[in-house]
Parts: C-alpha cells; structure tokens; sequence
C-alpha cells in the first residue's frame, strides 16, 4: 500500500468520515468563515481524501486556518462532516512531527470556564510555544 | 401417503451458477413420499409447465413441490399449471432456492446444501397439505377516493366514465389541491387554473361522482370489494342546498384577519370564506377559530346578510357510511417546514420565501395581485436568489433522502417568468444538480439560461443573513470558478423539499396499507405494481406514492383508475382459503386472538359443545373467513393452541422446521 494510500485511510479512520458521502453540493465551503484564508477550500478536502491526495493536503495552510467552528458538519446535508476531516488530517501531521505545539500541563492557567471545551483542543492542536 | 413430483429451476445461471440442481433433484428422490424428480433450465417457461402437467398426469401426482424463485413470483404460474392437470392448486409448494438461496450465498457446495434443506422443508410440507377450495365475496361497485386534487379528480373521472359510482373525500372546504395554487405550469407555461378548473366542473358535474368537501375518512372496515367506510363531514354552518354563492356574507365579515391557508399565511382572509374564486363548491364555511359569532355569540352578520337564508350555526358534524368495492388514495403531499434549516434565514426575513408561496405571488389572484414585491416594504427586488434543494437529498434527520423530483423544473420556471415579466431583475439560481428528465424539459431549462439570461451557478448557499439595510446578503459556494460568492439579494426563494400530507399514516393505518419511513405510501412491486399498494383493494394515485410532477401524476391517477375498474367490473372475487380456524374444543375464550387480529375477523359465539361427553355451553372464537386475511398472528397468540391456519397448519410448520434441523 502506498503511503498516500495508508494516510488517507489513517484520514478517515481517526475522523471517522466517508468522502463517499458527500454529493458536491458544496455547502462546507459557502458556509466556512475561514474560507478566503484556504487555498484548499473545504469541499476539496474532502474530495483529496476521496481520491487519496494526501500530499497536497498535508502541505496545505487550510489545516492551520480551520477554526473548527464546524459550521460544516453542522450544515452539510450529507453527514459527510468535513470538519472532522480537516481535524484527522491535522492530527496526522501532527502525529508525523512527534510533537503537540502545546503541553498538557500548561493547560489549567489557560483554562476559563466560559472556554468552550472545542475551542480548547482546537488551540491545544494548533499553537506553538 | 402423498405421490410427491419435485421441479428443480435452474432459472439460466440465476439458480445453477451457484446451486448444483441435478444433486437438489436426486436428494428429493429420497425424500418420502417422492415419486418424480427432475431439473430443467426455465420452469416458469410454457415447456416447463408442461413438464410438471405431463408428471402429474403420468405419475398420478397428489402433490408438486417446484425448487426456484420467491413464491411471490411464480406460485400463481405453478397453482394453475396444477390446476390444469387437475390437481387442487394448494397442493403445489414452492421452495425458493433462488432469493433465499442462489442469489446470496457464493460457494456453491454451502448453497446445494441449502437448496437441498429448504426442498426437503418443502417435502416434508406437502405429505400434509391437504386440497383447498377458495370461497366468493362480492364487489360494491363503488369506489372511494381520498383527495380531490389532480390525482384524486383524474382517477375519479376515469372511474366514472367507465360507468361506476364515485366518491371523492376531500379534507379543505373545495376540490383543486395543491393544483390550484399554482399560477403557471412548466414546460409549456400553460395558466394552471385554466387547466384544471374544467376538470374540478367536469367531476362535480359528473352523474357518477358525488363530492364531499370538508370531510375526512373517518373509519374504514372490511376488505378488498367490500369495504365500509365511516366519512365525517365537518360543518360548515352553511347549507349546501340554500347557499347560492352569491359571496356577500364573506364580503361583510367583519373577522378578517385569519391567515389564509390557500395564500400560504401571505394574507388574511374572512371567517366565513371560500378558499379561492373557483372553489367547487362554491359554499363558504365558517372558521370557528375566528368567526366572531362562534368566539363570543356577538355578530351573525353573514346570517343577516344572507338572502338565501342558508348560515346555520347549529350544523353539526355529520357522519356517512357507505360501502365500497375500491379504494385510491390521492392525499398529495405539501411542503416541509422549515424549522430545520435557520441558516437560510426563512423565519427571520419576510423576503425569504419557499416556492409556493411565491407562486402565490405570482398568481394575479395572490396577495400581490401578480405583483412580484417584497413582503417587507412592498418594493419591487432587483436581485433574486433562488436556493435548490433546500431540504431535498438530506443524509441527514434535518430534510429528506431523497430528491423532490419538482424543484428543477419550477425554479427554471420562476426564474424564467421573473425575467420574462421583470426584465430588469437580474435572477441567479444556485444549484447542486440541474435534473431535468422528462419530455421537454431540458430544452426548458436550457431557455432559462440561453434565452431569459438566468444566472446557474454550481454550488450550494451556506447562509443568508438579514442586513440592517433591509437586503439578504447570500454566501454561497461556486465550484466550477472555486470561490466563494457574497451576492446581495432582494428576495430569496427556497425550492422547499415536498413530504406527503399530514394525515396520510392515520390513512394508511386505517387502511392497512403500508408506508414507508417518509410516510410515502409503499406499492406492491417497485416496477410492476406501480399503483397498487400490497392490500388488495387500494390503489395508488399521485405523489402520496413518491415525489412527481403534474404530467406524472396525471398518468398514475389514470392507472389507478384502471386497476380500480378492473376491480370493479368482477361480480366476484375469490377469497384466499388459507384462513384461520378456531378448534372449539380447545378454545378456552380468552380473546387474545381477537385482541392481535388487524382485520377484526375474530368475534365470540357461546357455543354448545360435547366434549368427551360433557355437554356444556362455551364461550368460543369464530373467525370470519371472508375477513381473515391468513397473516397467522391468531395462531402463534393462542395460549391454547385452538387457533391454526389452514394452508399453513402448526403441523404442517413444525413439519418444516423439523425437516430443516434433521
């Protein structure tokens, strides 16, 4: 198996997601506020996942410019949760590189009970030190 | 002992590609009671049949069992083969070794065992069957129809052309449906008024078809040709036969401000009112939620002002039974609601509108008189965005799986007429898919765009967001130029998906007809059985069967009739003897069958029985074969084991599963 082969599998296992699902209506990327910040727009990863282009996926700037607001998943009339895509293929990078941008334990200072918890582990995936 | 003959089908490959139907035949071989085993490769085929004639006849044949497809197939073709032979028809068994067998299983040597096991069950069954004779019900030649829009008044004429009594049932106070409420149809862009109110006269004028308005079916009993249905007319508080129409009582209603249901809630109408100018019957009837009379006991100005004297407000609701031989359900179907979908903005704008209301819009009789204007501030738009599947192909519990079918069609229709009337309104459509099978149609479609200038664009819209200037600002995906659109819109239009009409699974369940988890009506076979429903006697006609346009529903309504009509034309009909029995030596008269029965075939008779030489009266079940529709639940309730099936006899099932397990 090929490695973009595994990878997207690895995709769709962590997520969770059939890009088989989804009709190309194109509804994750009308709805997504980040989307003039991405140069692989949201409905294209899900069809990269699909046709197994990983990548160009994992060198793209869109993972770092999701803002996991999941306006997708919320509003895509197939269930495909794109998304939830975007967040495996960052966990893959990120897996790939040995390393989280932040630690566990410099969590609680962080912490704000008004935080939403989404926002939390999005942040803990994302940022640098 | 039976003389059995075993018919083993290779149906082509569909059987033998997986099944080896020279082992099936010699295993039956050494089964009891078989005397003749042979294969063949079309058993269904005329050469078949006679194969299986020429072994009864030779081998003097008391039982058949054929090895091949679902009994749902080809029992029929067997029984009379049989019969032709002079065998009693129930005597033939079928062994599907083709659905549950050929057609799912891959390894050949696994599926001959199986083959061989449900032949044997079929054996086994057979050495107990014994010969039986079905009896005769009579046909009311009068049909029913539920509904009384297109489909409905469409199967209603059909039916009463060809010379049978009819009855439509129609829920609002006038025949016309969701028909009525269009303002043009595609693809010819004929006045949809202009077409159907000729109809609605032609069946209220018609000496065959008696039309009641208002009233809902209420209780239905009985079964296929012999049906008694319970209709409530709901009271209208004016009399039919006195009201002239003349109007006037709706004109000085001083309770006007009730949402109008024919204007989708765009206006308000009076409290005693006639949906629409054409309505058949031209007889208001009074809303007592807001007649003022009703409210307080203060008014009566309709009964004031009615020269014909014909408000009454002490109607009540009335009550007709009457049989009937057949029965067509035309409950049509209405848009969701869109409670689901917030982000297109439709409960936070009055410029968001679904498509029919804006075909009220556009209708010279709507709230705008045929002015297209924003509901806000009455201005005329200049942008117009419309949205497809708003609710349609959803995977999702918000809308709907599968596609409306209607959209495509009537959004190019809007689009095309907004251009065509209101040049300078420019027009863009958002699309997932443009569908558009159908005759004419995608020539239709391509004028939208080639000819009136509309603006497709391939992609869906995320959301519309109300902005304090009063315009829509639309965020939307374009796929084919890979950007994402903010367009300014003065109106939005959603192609709101279609669902069946409330109501249709208390008809179904009255019915017994079955539904599926959209609340469509379900029919007997997907491709040939189009307009029946699996219980006899009901007949399918319009979109309460699935999603369709008015051509297509034309078309079915006619099919319906026919399949009614078939009906009606038989004097007789032979029932189905595989009924239930009451042993009434061991029936202990707890009525738990009556209790699971569906049909109500179960009633209790005190009974004097002899039982071992005691003489005494016992409370007893009695089933009423011409009602019992042999579906077993009686038998596998019965505590006392006093309730069996015949044609499938506890011993006759134990005998099966024993053949199986052995």
């Amino acid at each position: 198996m090929s490695s973009e082969k595994k990878q997207a599998e690895l995709i769709r296992e962590i997520s969770g997601v059939n890009p088989l699902k989804c009709m190309k209506c194109g509804k994750c990327s009308a709805t997504c506020p980040a989307y003039n910040e991405m140069d692989i727009k949201p409905h294209q990863f899900v069809s990269y996942v699909a046709n197994e282009n990983i990548e160009a996926l994992v060198q793209s700037k869109s993972l770092w410019k999701c803002l996991s607001c999941f306006a997708c998943v919320e509003r895509c009339p197939r269930d495909v949760q794109p998304g939830r895509l975007i967040d495996a293929a960052r966990q893959v990078v990120v897996r790939q590189r040995g390393g989280n941008y932040l630690k566990a334990d410099e969590i609680p200072e962080l912490l704000d009970p008004e935080l939403p918890q989404q926002l939390l582990v999005s942040a803990f995936r994302r940022y640098r030190r | 002992m039976q003389r059995i003959g075993v018919f083993v089908c290779h149906c082509g490959s569909n059987i033998a590609a997986t099944v080896d139907v020279k082992k099936v035949a010699e295993m039956a071989l050494l089964e009891p009671g078989v005397v003749h085993a042979e294969d063949y490769q079309y058993m269904c085929s005329e050469a078949g049949q006679e194969k299986i004639i020429e072994a009864i006849r030779e081998k003097n044949l008391t039982g058949v069992v054929v090895c091949s497809c679902s009994p749902r197939m080809h029992e029929t073709t067997f029984r009379k083969a049989a019969e032709k032979a002079g065998l009693n028809p129930y005597m033939v068994e079928i062994a599907n070794i083709r659905e549950h067998c050929s057609w799912i299983h891959k390894d050949m040597e696994e599926a001959t065992k199986k083959a061989v096991i449900l032949t044997r069950a079929a054996i086994a069954k057979v050495n107990l069957n014994t010969p039986l004779k079905p009896g005769e019900s009579r046909v009311t030649k009068r049909a029913l129809v539920i509904g009384g829009g297109i489909a409905g008044i469409q199967t209603a004429l059909d039916i009463a052309d060809a010379g049978y009594e009819v009855d439509i049932v129609e829920r609002e106070p006038s025949i016309g449906g969701r028909m009525s409420q269009l303002d043009k149809t595609f693809p010819t862009l004929d006045c949809s008024a202009c077409i159907l109110t000729p109809k609605m006269v032609e069946a209220s004028a018609h000496e065959k078809i008696n039309i009641y308005t208002y009233s809902e079916v209420e209780k239905v009993s009985g079964f296929v040709g012999d049906f008694t249905v319970d209709i409530r007319k709901k009271a209208r508080y004016v009399d039919m036969d006195k009201c002239t129409g003349c109007g006037v009582c709706q004109e000085k209603c001083p309770s006007k401000k009730a949402p109008s249901e024919f204007n989708r809630g765009l206006n308000t109408r009076s409290a005693i009112y006639t949906p629409f100018a054409q309505a058949i019957p031209n007889v208001p009837v009074i809303d007592t939620d807001s007649c003022i009379k009703f409210k307080t006991g203060k008014c009566g100005v309709c009964s004031k002002v009615c020269q014909a004297g014909a408000i009454d407000y002490t109607q009540k609701d009335e009550i007709v039974s009457q049989k009937y031989g057949a029965i067509v359900v035309a409950t049509g179907f209405d848009t969701i609601k869109l409670d689901n979908y917030d982000e297109y903005a439709y409960s936070q704008s009055k410029d968001v509108i679904t498509s029919l209301e804006l075909e009220r819009i556009m209708n010279a009789a709507g709230p705008t008189k045929g002015h297209l204007e924003r509901f806000s501030d009455g201005k005329a738009p200049k942008e117009m965005v419309f949205i497809q599947c708003v609710g349609s192909r959803c995977a999702d519990d918000r809308g709907k799986p599968y596609c409306s079918k209607i959209c495509c069609m009537y959004t190019a229709k809007h689009a095309m007429l907004i251009r065509d009337k209101y040049p300078d309104v420019n027009v863009t459509v958002f699309y997932i898919d443009v569908r558009t099978p159908g005759k004419n149609f995608d020539e239709f479609y391509r004028r939208a765009v080639e000819q009136y200038g509309v603006n497709y664009i391939k992609g869906q819209v995320g959301k519309v967001i109300p902005q304090p200037n009063g315009k829509l600002l639309v965020q939307g995906s374009d796929l084919l130029d890979n950007r994402q659109i903010l367009k300014e819109a003065d109106m939005v239009v959603l192609a709101t998906a279609i669902e069946p009409n409330e109501g249709v699974r208390k008809i179904a369940t009255m019915l017994t007809a079955s539904i599926d988890t959209n609340n469509f009506l379900t029919e007997a076979h997907a491709k040939l059985r189009p307009v029946e429903s699996p219980t006899a006697g009901i007949f399918l006609s319009g979109v309460c069967q699935g999603p369709k346009d008015i051509p297509e529903t034309v078309a079915q309504a006619g099919a319906a009739a026919v399949k009614a009509i078939g009906l009606l034309a038989k004097d007789k009909l032979l029932t189905n003897p595989c009924t239930a029995q009451s042993d009434e030596l061991l029936c202990n008269g707890c009525s738990t069958c009556a209790n699971v029965c569906p049909y109500g075939a179960i009633s209790y008779e005190d009974k004097e029985v002899n039982d071992h030489g005691i003489r005494e009266t016992r409370r007893i079940a009695v089933v009423n074969s011409a009602l019992c529709q042999g579906c077993g639940a009686c038998t596998v309730t019965c505590p006392s084991g006093a309730m069996d099936l015949q044609g499938f006899s506890n011993r006759q099932i134990l005998a099966e599963v024993d053949a199986i397990c052995r």
